[in-house]
Formats: structure tokens, C-alpha cells, sequence
């Protein structure tokens, strides 16, 4: 797999290919698998994820700890804001429900990680479905998507606790902007940019879940992180450039996760965690889930 | 290596890849060591596994791997009730198994017992629901769980790498990947070999059966897909 996303851009663009298929021909180069075979698992994803994006609409679905929860539904029926019936509000439904799934042991699929896992799909297929684009070009998307978290995993990291939330819901923004954009039509290099313009806008994001629990700010953070995504993706989709190449973007994301306290780094040590209310809620979650007999 | 669908992947029950299916892999990485399904097992978490495990059931994912319960088997939200009514004793510890920069933060030691074989394994969760063991029975390894590893400690006698190779082969199976180190000439040859196929129990026991191999240790692949 490739370890540099310009290496990937420049092979893809050398022989008019897309970023998908370099990312799919590296992957059956690494050993085991056809092409077909990986795309069959892809599909299954995208499946998973649609799955999850459906359970997630029920305004009844609630975590044991019941720190979040129903607020998917909210964005379905709840009242309009400005940007009421738009590909944007349905964005940010599909990232809540992915992760009020999570939060609940539903079944969804990590991409790039769990605490991530509501950016992509929330992104690909709320686009896919208002621009209607096909199954299979979606998942061209995710195989692009995977070539961009392969490159994060082996030059930065894709742990919040070793790298902060940027590592997971700024990576998931920097995957699903560079996937979305060649799944637009755009070339590997806007891909690229967008890539870049996503994970920019995430730089030092910390990772202080209220108790270490997966849930707040985790569900919130993907929908602004797909909110991200989309800006990154409108912004690229016009020809807005990045100065500073996405691969070096990438390696000081790794960088200031390196440089991160450990209380920003999934220890609930520290951010929103370590907030009077913070630490009020999480001691009472905590209790009722013991209470529960979790 | 990182592979495309380690990334796009895996389908797991949430709510942390690290902490829930990462430590299911660890989980059901420890229960191959003794065979099965341990009677009793010792889990010290270390770092942000102490820390924040229970909030994301990283001791559920580790109890339901050691039962045999999969990444995105939906009975992991449930394990430690199902640990209980099968008689099961899983002891969870939180303790420091070394400075933040030497040991991953999200590492864990499993000691399992079933029947007359007990083992010990360290291993880490880092990230994306890949995981690394460490170390088993104190000795230094790299097992990722991608694919079915078959480690050995052996005396350095010679020959030992094509006999090991033709016993795998009479047992059909192709290896993928062979790593030797040893400490000394003469000293102990350490072995991690990967292999295509999943080998058997009797592989293993042939193989530490060999006068001249210390230990041998069978886990399977626990991979995504």
C-alpha cells in the first residue's frame, strides 16, 4: 500500500486512472486478495453502513449510559434551520446516527476507526443519494478513502490515544473529502487538496470523551467533522488549492499528536472531560452502567 | 503494512475500535494459546485500557475474545453476563506495565489457564482495531493476528528450519511469511512463522513434540474480514 499520497496521485494521473483504482490494484499487490474480492468486501461495508445509518433514525435509541441519543431523529423531524432540506442537514443526520449506534454496541463498520466511524458514510452516501451516484462508484469511494487512512495510519496515526480526535474524526474528514471528490468527478490532485483542506481545518483537535466513553463529545464531533469534510469538498470541487502538500499536512497531524499532553489523548483526563459538568456526568453515567449490571 | 480494508474495516459491534475490537482481537488471540476457551483468566490493563476501559467495554470485548466471541459478534454487549453463567473466572486489574514511552497506551496482559496449559500475553491495540502481541510467556514477539501464526522457541541445532518447514508442508500448509532471530549462535532460535491455511492443534503438538523445540504456540488468524 502506498505510504505517500502524492506517490499515488502522481501514479494515477501518469496513466489517467483514479485514485481508487491505484488504491485497489496496490491492495491485491500486497497479497491474498483479487480485486473482485476486495470490492465484495467493500460492498458488504457500504452495506453495514447504510444499516447503521437506518438503526440510528430511531428517535428511541439510547446507550446504556444514556449520555446522548435521539438527536439523529431531531435532524429528521426536529424544526428547520437555514439549511432545512439540504444535502448538509442530511449529512449531519447520517454522522449522528452512525455514532448513536456505536455508542449503543450497535454493529457498524470502523472507518478509519469506531469513535470516527460516522464521518464517511455520513458523507458518501448523503452525497451519493442527492447526486444520485451509483452503488459502485461508492465504492470506488471507500476503496480512495482507505488508500488515504492507510497513508495516515503509516505516516501519522489513527489512534486517539496516541494522536488526539484529529487522528479519528479529522482523519475520517480528510478521507471522506478526498474520496467525495473523486466520486464528484474531480481529478486525484483536487482529491488530494481536499484532503488536505479537511484534515488542515482538524490540526490539534483533542480527544476528552466524558468518562472515556465514546459519546460526547464523540457523536457531535463527527458531525462537525463531516461538516468539515463538506466545506473541504465544496472548496476543492472549485479549484481552491492548499499550499502545503496533503503528505506534509499529514505528518504534522502525526507530529502534534505526538506533542499532545496525555490528557488530551483519550484518558478523559483533560477538554471537555475534565469540565465541572463533565466530570459530574460521567461520575453519574458510570455508576448507572455498574447499576445496570454492564 | 497497512491494508485498505484494515482501514475500511472492521464491521464491529461499537464503541471504540481500539478499545472494544482491538481488545476482542487480543481477547481471542490469548484464548488460542491454551486451545479454547480459558477456565480462568488474569487481565491487566494498562494505560488508557485502565483508564477508560469499562466506559468502552473493553473488559466485555476482552472477556467475549476469550470466549471466542468475535469483533462483530453482537453478544460482546453481554459477555460478562455470559462469562458469570458459564462459570467462567476472568479477573480485570489495572496496573502500569511500564513508562508511557515504552509501553503503548492501550496494552493489556492476559494469563489464561484451561485445564493443565496456562500461558502469558502481552499485547497492544493500536488503532483501527489492529492489534500487536508483544510478548508470550516473556519472550519477545511481533503477531499481528492477520494471519495464523505459528511461534516456536527452539534449541539452535541444525536443520531445524527445514525440518519445521517439511513437517508444515506434509501438513499442507503454504507458509506466507518466516521470521528467526536468536540471541546468540547456540543460544535459543526464536521462530514466528505466518501461514495461508489454519493449522490444527495436532500441528502444534507435532511440532512441540520435537525434542529440540522449548515452547510452541498456535493463534489464529483474527482479521477483519
Amino acid at each position: 500500500m502506498y505510504k505517500s499520497l502524492a506517490d499515488a496521485i502522481r501514479d494515477a494521473e501518469s496513466r489517467g486512472v483514479s485514485l481508487a483504482t491505484v488504491a485497489l490494484e496496490a491492495e491485491a499487490a500486497d497479497g491474498g486478495r483479487t480485486i473482485a474480492d476486495i470490492r465484495d468486501a467493500l460492498t458488504r461495508a457500504l452495506h453495514i453502513m447504510r444499516g447503521a445509518i437506518t438503526q440510528g433514525e430511531n428517535p428511541a435509541l439510547r446507550p446504556e449510559s444514556g449520555l446522548v441519543g435521539g438527536d439523529a431523529a431531531k435532524m429528521i423531524s426536529g424544526p428547520p434551520g437555514p439549511l432545512a432540506g439540504t444535502l448538509f442537514r442530511d449529512v449531519l443526520m447520517r454522522a449522528l446516527a452512525v455514532q448513536e449506534v456505536n455508542a449503543c454496541m450497535g454493529v457498524i463498520v470502523a472507518a478509519p476507526t469506531a469513535g470516527g466511524a460516522g464521518v464517511l458514510p455520513a458523507v458518501l452516501t448523503g452525497i451519493a443519494l442527492a447526486k444520485n451516484i451509483s452503488d459502485e462508484k461508492v465504492v470506488d469511494a471507500l476503496a480512495t478513502a482507505g488508500l488515504i487512512g492507510a497513508v495516515v495510519a503509516e505516516r501519522a496515526s489513527l489512534s486517539g490515544a496516541e494522536g488526539g480526535c484529529q487522528a479519528e474524526t479529522g482523519a475520517a474528514a480528510g478521507m471522506a473529502a478526498g474520496a467525495a471528490v473523486e466520486m464528484l468527478g474531480g481529478t486525484p490532485t483536487q482529491a488530494g487538496h481536499a484532503t488536505a483542506l479537511a484534515q488542515q481545518g482538524t490540526l490539534g483537535l483533542v480527544c476528552d470523551p466524558l468518562g472515556g466513553l465514546v459519546e460526547l463529545p464523540c457523536v457531535f464531533r463527527n458531525a462537525t467533522g463531516a461538516a468539515i469534510a463538506l466545506a473541504a469538498i465544496e472548496m476543492a470541487m472549485a479549484g481552491v488549492t492548499f499550499a502545503i502538500p496533503v503528505d506534509e499536512v499529514i505528518d504534522v497531524m502525526g507530529e502534534i499528536g505526538k506533542s499532545m499532553d496525555v490528557r488530551y489523548r483519550e484518558t478523559a483526563g483533560g477538554g471537555l472531560a475534565a469540565t465541572p459538568t463533565g466530570r459530574r456526568l460521567a461520575k453519574e453515567r458510570l455508576v448507572q452502567i455498574k447499576r445496570a449490571g454492564g | 503494512m497497512v491494508s485498505l480494508l484494515d482501514i475500511i474495516g472492521p464491521v464491529m459491534v461499537g464503541p471504540s475500535s481500539s478499545h472494544t475490537a482491538g481488545a476482542c482481537r487480543l481477547g481471542l488471540l490469548a484464548r488460542c494459546l491454551v486451545g479454547g476457551t480459558p477456565q480462568s483468566a488474569r487481565i491487566e490493563l494498562h494505560g488508557s485500557f485502565a483508564r477508560t476501559g469499562e466506559g468502552h467495554g473493553t473488559d466485555k470485548a476482552i472477556a467475549g475474545g476469550l470466549m471466542g466471541f468475535r469483533p462483530d459478534d453482537e453478544r460482546l454487549r453481554v459477555a460478562l453476563d455470559i462469562m458469570d453463567r458459564e462459570g467462567l473466572d476472568f479477573i480485570f486489574e489495572k496496573t502500569t506495565l511500564g513508562e508511557d514511552n515504552d509501553v503503548h497506551p492501550n496494552t493489556v496482559r492476559i494469563t489464561v489457564t484451561r485445564d493443565d496449559r496456562t500461558a502469558v500475553m502481552q499485547g497492544s491495540s493500536l488503532g483501527a482495531g489492529r492489534v500487536l502481541v508483544t510478548q508470550i510467556d516473556g519472550y519477545p514477539v511481533e503477531v499481528t493476528g492477520n494471519l495464523n501464526t505459528i511461534v516456536l522457541v527452539a534449541e539452535d541445532v541444525k536443520g531445524s528450519v527445514a525440518r519445521i518447514a517439511t513437517l508444515l508442508a506434509d501438513a499442507a500448509l503454504n507458509i506466507a511469511t518466516l521470521r528467526l532471530s536468536r540471541k546468540q549462535r547456540g543460544g535459543d532460535a526464536f521462530m514466528v512463522i505466518e501461514l495461508d491455511e489454519q493449522p490444527g492443534e495436532g500441528v502444534r503438538d507435532t511440532i512441540r513434540a520435537l525434542p529440540w523445540v522449548r515452547w510452541a504456540f498456535r493463534l489464529d488468524k483474527v482479521g477483519a474480514a
